[in-house]
């Protein structure tokens, strides 16, 4: 979903530079979840099938209120419903709206090999770009939120955009837009983190959460979504939140080391190849006397 | 079949019809597959994708021509891998090892119808060959492989390209050998005969073996 007005600081496997980088003045931006007054209504969800225009699909019922086991590839925002009992406590539902977490540090993009498939705008979007895409899935391996989905029909990967059209408006993302709660945020990276942490200090001084925390993730460089959790030191019991989200290491090895050790390693072979042709040359077979065939001359 | 090897022309049959087809099936896959690799492997490369018919072509195809090419080497497999077997011969080569590099041959032990050098290439080739089958059975369709299963494709995406890049050591050293160095060889593969001063130069002990095996009476074995 290309937006001509977005600066693109980012490209996925571009070689040379971004056209126009830090050309334009612009802020990060952010959504925030507030999870502890979400009230799993789904409008979020259905606002996001509304702006979106995605397809229809099945919905699966599972013993819970949750629409599918995960995100898909048309179905970008799905609220992750889990009961959790802490320690000495009561019962309690998660409810958390699951996304695409808009990462600073976006493993998608750095494990695309495809030129302009996933790019990164000035304001901490990460989109993705369906006409360059290869549809290789690279991207759902580097991703530690399982996010990018595979479409089986048109064979590109699909996700939450944070409604990079409407930001590109002025406009807050659709999701924000049908909350009834104010359970979701939307402004600069800097309000938002704010925010977030005048919510997580109200829980733990005023509300009995001790370990009410704002989830923004340091092993992805940041995320522009971000959590206030009622409990930021178990975000697994939040539909599978990773605690320390980071871009696998094996993908680093492979994008990083191994690119260039690669490089350097064919190159030096060629070069290697074509030093020992001029020191060395073709083998030559002696000039023995070859038996004559019969009636030839010797 | 060891009594063709010495054609009636004075030459010597070097590799019959069924192994020219299977190594040129091979070649032919193998020299795709490097090639839509290697656009994937870096974005400077990426201009490769769009020669074979864009890159979600190059793709879409990879995998396919990466079935073809294990079939060739299952074929190689079946028909050489019995001639691959190390001997204590190859041990001496690979000490002299030096020496051939050097184009200094008659230093080098002489050698049977494959040398070492030929045999670990045959091995690389097939060991490389399944684990990029493996991995690459991984990768095909992102759907495949579960979330919670995901640590396959975070190995694979590793080792693929590992194994690939020792595959394309192996193929930079074999045109290599084949084309500009040892002169006849590139002939040997695509009509399939040497003349038989090339078989005794570098593959005397074949060559005698097969001129024994004609009897010593044939002048042509002499």
């Amino acid at each position: 979903m290309s937006q001509a007005n977005l600066e693109i600081i980012r490209i996925s496997a571009h070689p040379g530079t971004v056209p126009g980088a830090g050309f334009k003045r612009e802020l990060e931006v952010a959504k925030l979840v507030d999870t502890t007054t979400c009230i799993g209504c789904k409008a979020c969800e259905v606002a996001c099938m509304e702006w979106n225009g995605l397809s229809f699909s099945d919905t699966t019922f599972q013993n819970s209120y949750q629409t599918m086991p995960e995100t898909d590839w048309n179905f970008w925002n799905l609220i992750k419903f889990n009961e959790y009992e802490p320690e000495g406590g009561n019962l309690m539902l998660l409810m958390r709206k699951d996304q695409c977490m808009h990462c600073a540090e976006p493993g998608c993009l750095i494990a695309c090999p495809a030129d302009g498939a996933i790019v990164q705008y000035a304001n901490g979007i990460v989109d993705f770009q369906q006409d360059a895409c290869i549809g290789c899935g690279y991207c759902i391996t580097g991703c530690p939120f399982n996010i990018p989905k595979f479409s089986p029909k048109s064979r590109k990967v699909f996700k939450c955009t944070l409604c990079a059209d409407r930001v590109n408006e002025g406009l807050e993302p659709a999701c924000i837009k049908a909350c009834p709660t104010g359970c979701l945020h939307f402004g600069t990276k800097d309000e938002m983190t704010e925010l977030a942490e005048a919510r997580a200090l109200q829980l733990r001084e005023h509300s009995g959460f001790p370990n009410a925390g704002v989830y923004d993730p340091s092993g992805v460089g940041g995320t522009h979504v971000l959590y206030v959790l009622h409990d930021a030191t178990n975000p697994e019991a939040y539909g599978g939140l990773p605690k320390d989200p980071w871009i696998p290491w094996t993908v680093r090895l492979w994008k990083y080391p191994l690119k260039w050790l690669g490089n350097l390693a064919m190159l030096g072979g060629g070069v290697g190849i074509f030093v020992h042709y001029l020191r060395y040359g073709p083998k030559t077979v002696e000039e023995e006397k070859e038996v004559p065939r019969e009636g030839e001359q010797p | 079949m060891s009594d063709s090897y010495l054609l009636p022309n004075g030459r010597v049959l070097r590799y019959t019809f069924r192994e020219r087809l299977m190594h040129w099936v091979a070649g032919a896959s193998y020299v795709y597959l490097m090639l839509t690799g290697l656009a994937f492997w870096s974005p400077w490369l990426y201009w490769l994708a769009f020669i074979f018919g864009g890159p979600t072509i190059s793709r879409e195809l990879h995998p396919w021509a990466g079935l073809i090419f294990v079939v060739a080497v299952v074929w190689m497999y079946r028909v050489w891998s019995a001639q691959m077997h190390t001997t204590e011969n190859d041990k001496r080569w690979w000490r002299s090892v030096g020496h051939y590099v050097r184009n200094e041959d008659d230093e080098v032990p002489s050698e049977g119808r494959f040398n070492a050098g030929q045999k670990a290439l045959f091995w690389g080739f097939f060991w490389c060959g399944i684990i990029l089958l493996v991995t690459g059975l991984i990768l095909w369709e992102p759907h495949w492989i579960p979330w919670n299963l995901r640590a396959l494709r975070l190995i694979a995406v590793l080792v693929h390209p590992i194994a690939a890049l020792l595959t394309i050591a192996l193929f930079m050293i074999h045109v290599y050998m084949g084309t500009a160095v040892e002169r006849g060889a590139f002939g040997s593969i695509i009509r399939g005969d040497v003349s038989r001063r090339w078989a005794k130069r570098y593959h005397r002990a074949w060559y005698e073996q097969i001129s024994r095996e004609v009897g010593p009476e044939d002048p042509a074995s002499r």
